[in-house]
């Protein structure tokens, strides 16, 4: 039971992250219909720019954070307007092949700009074991778990609560009419890429954080798994990423625990497999949307 | 106050509208009526910056439209009120109001104007917290003209605002389309229902597979017997 309840920990702290990347994906299909397959390179740049702010200017967690925020913001919105608007009226394949060039094109500057061997990520949070109980939780943990809850939230009010995420889910349900209440679109779009990178930033500065090591490659499955997380709680739902984020951690840890490690990485795939059957439409959609 | 000159667009081939010219006057009502596939919402959407001119010229005071992006149009005082609603069905009705004054940054006077609308369609607030999708068909064309009113227009695109609604609705509709002209704002009205439409209007232009066929003060154009025949079902009244 203890090792239960410590691995539900582990998966909710794991799942923590997936969901702040899943995020991105979300947001972003929600109003281009658009997977942004280089949204976990994204992800793997907000982790170097924190280790940069960390190691090079010394600058403590916090600030760090929000560096690496906002450098992955600049870097979405540039990536959304170099290669993704001029093919706005294009067809889906083309954007897709685009956003997977793109991917790969980070991948690789990453492998030589950043050179290919792992760093390690400065301690910015002292490691300490938390007791609760019978539990010993690590306190890095506690940080992801905190940090990610405090963004979501956020992130709701931001969407729900302000006049930009009024004009992000009007855009998300029908352009032209956004267009004709006066919304600037293409800023709607850009201030969604820039949501979402920094997100995603957040979440790769969390994991060089838990695991100690960064590298130019550490957005690939990463990315893929928030991708299904994504698809898992219903593309295009915020709440759904939410959801499918934390599910896939538990899901994966579980599977770790008491299965095999080997089985580590299939389990997202797995899931995939399972709810593209089952509900296409993600654990929080609805079964066929309808538009009149 | 709006001129039209020489408009001609295209969907891919198809070549939707012919070379039209058409005028608005500060304060008229003006209807623009034919049959399916006419050009009636092509016209409007090129006004409102949705589908761009290949040529010909748009014009409201002086300015030219045909450059500009939607946002911008918005801001000039042109709103649109497009056709079948498009209501942003997720978002609560008063969501969609604000929405409808997006373009403008004055908080007290959107409150106010909101309020404004609340009692131009006594039926919004009382489902100002509902999602706009669970409206019926005519609150949702309520919610739609209380959303571009909540711009503040001088000059109001009406796509065929009667389109489904049961005859008691029809003449609510109607009914409100002069009262908010009487209140000062220009209309641009395109209808199907051409009988009611000629009642409102000042002046009418016939449109017909994307050129305008026959133009005049509403009165006149509802006896042409043309028009009778092809819109108004033919018999005298
Ligand atoms: N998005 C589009 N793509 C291609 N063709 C279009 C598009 N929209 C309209 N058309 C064509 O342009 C022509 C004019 O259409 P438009 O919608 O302006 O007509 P309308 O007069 O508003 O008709 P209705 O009374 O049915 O609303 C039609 O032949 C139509 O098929
Ligand atoms: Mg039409």
């Amino acid at each position: 039971m203890v090792e239960f309840l410590q691995q539900i920990i582990n998966g909710l702290s794991l799942g923590s992250i997936y969901a702040l990347i899943a995020l991105g994906y979300t947001m972003v299909y929600g109003i281009l219909k658009l997977i942004n397959f280089a949204h976990g390179d994204v992800y793997m740049v907000g982790a170097f720019a924190g280790y940069y702010a960390a190691a090079v200017f010394h600058w403590s967690f916090v600030p760090a954070l929000l560096f690496a925020m906002a450098g992955a913001a600049v870097l979405g919105v540039a990536i959304e307007r170099i290669a993704y608007r001029p093919l706005r009226n294009a067809t889906r394949i083309a954007t897709l092949i685009t956003a997977i060039g793109v991917s790969l094109l980070l991948e690789n500057l990453g492998i030589v700009v950043l050179h290919p061997e792992p760093r390690a990520f400065p301690d910015l949070v002292q490691l300490r074991m938390v007791r609760l109980g019978a539990l010993y939780i690590n306190n890095r943990q506690l940080v992801i778990v905190l940090v990610a809850t405090i963004l979501m939230i956020a992130l709701q009010w931001v969407v729900n609560r302000t006049r930009i995420g009024q004009a992000m889910r009007a855009v998300a349900e029908d352009q032209d009419t956004a267009r004709l209440m006066g919304i600037n679109v293409d800023r709607v779009i850009s201030f969604t890429f820039a949501l979402g990178s920094a997100l995603a930033a957040a979440a790769g500065v969390l994991v060089g954080l838990y695991y100690g090591r960064i590298d130019p490659l550490m957005g690939i499955m990463p990315g893929l798994k928030a991708f299904v997380a994504a698809v898992l709680g219903g593309i295009g739902l915020i709440p759904g990423a939410m959801v499918g984020g934390l599910v896939m951690g538990v899901a994966e840890v579980m599977v770790v625990a008491f299965l095999s490690s080997t089985w580590k990485d299939a389990v997202a795939f797995a899931i995939l497999i399972v709810i593209l059957l089952v509900r296409p439409s993600g654990l929080l959609g609805r079964a066929v949307r309808e538009k009149v | 106050m709006l001129t039209l000159e020489g408009l001609h667009v295209y969907y891919g081939g198809i070549h939707a509208l012919k070379g039209i010219s058409l005028m608005v006057e500060e304060g008229e009502i003006v209807t623009l009526i034919g049959a399916n596939g006419a050009g009636k919402s092509t016209t409007l959407r090129a006004i409102s910056g949705l589908v761009r001119p290949r040529s010909g010229r748009i014009l409201f005071e002086q300015q030219p439209l045909h450059t500009l992006p939607a946002d911008r149009i918005v801001r000039l005082g042109i709103t649109h009120v497009p056709e079948g609603r498009r209501v942003f069905a997720s978002l609560s009705v008063r969501e969609n109001l604000q929405l409808g004054a997006y373009s403008r940054r004055d908080r007290g006077e959107i409150t106010a104007d909101l309020h404004r609308v609340y009692e131009l369609f006594p039926r919004l607030g009382e489902r100002q917290n509902q999602s706009a999708g669970t409206l019926s068909g005519g609150e949702q064309q309520m919610l739609a003209i209380g959303r571009a009113l909540m711009a503040r227009p001088r000059l109001l695109l009406l796509d065929e605002p009667s389109m489904g609604l049961a005859p008691l609705l029809v003449m609510e509709i109607f009914r409100i389309i002069k009262e908010i002209n009487h209140g000062g704002t220009t209309i641009l009205l395109v209808e199907q229902n051409a009988n009611q439409a000629l009642r409102v209007a000042h002046r009418a232009y016939v449109l017909q597979s994307g050129e305008i066929v026959r133009e005049g003060p509403a009165a006149e154009v509802a006896q042409d017997p043309e028009v009778r025949r092809a819109y108004l079902g033919g018999d005298v009244a």
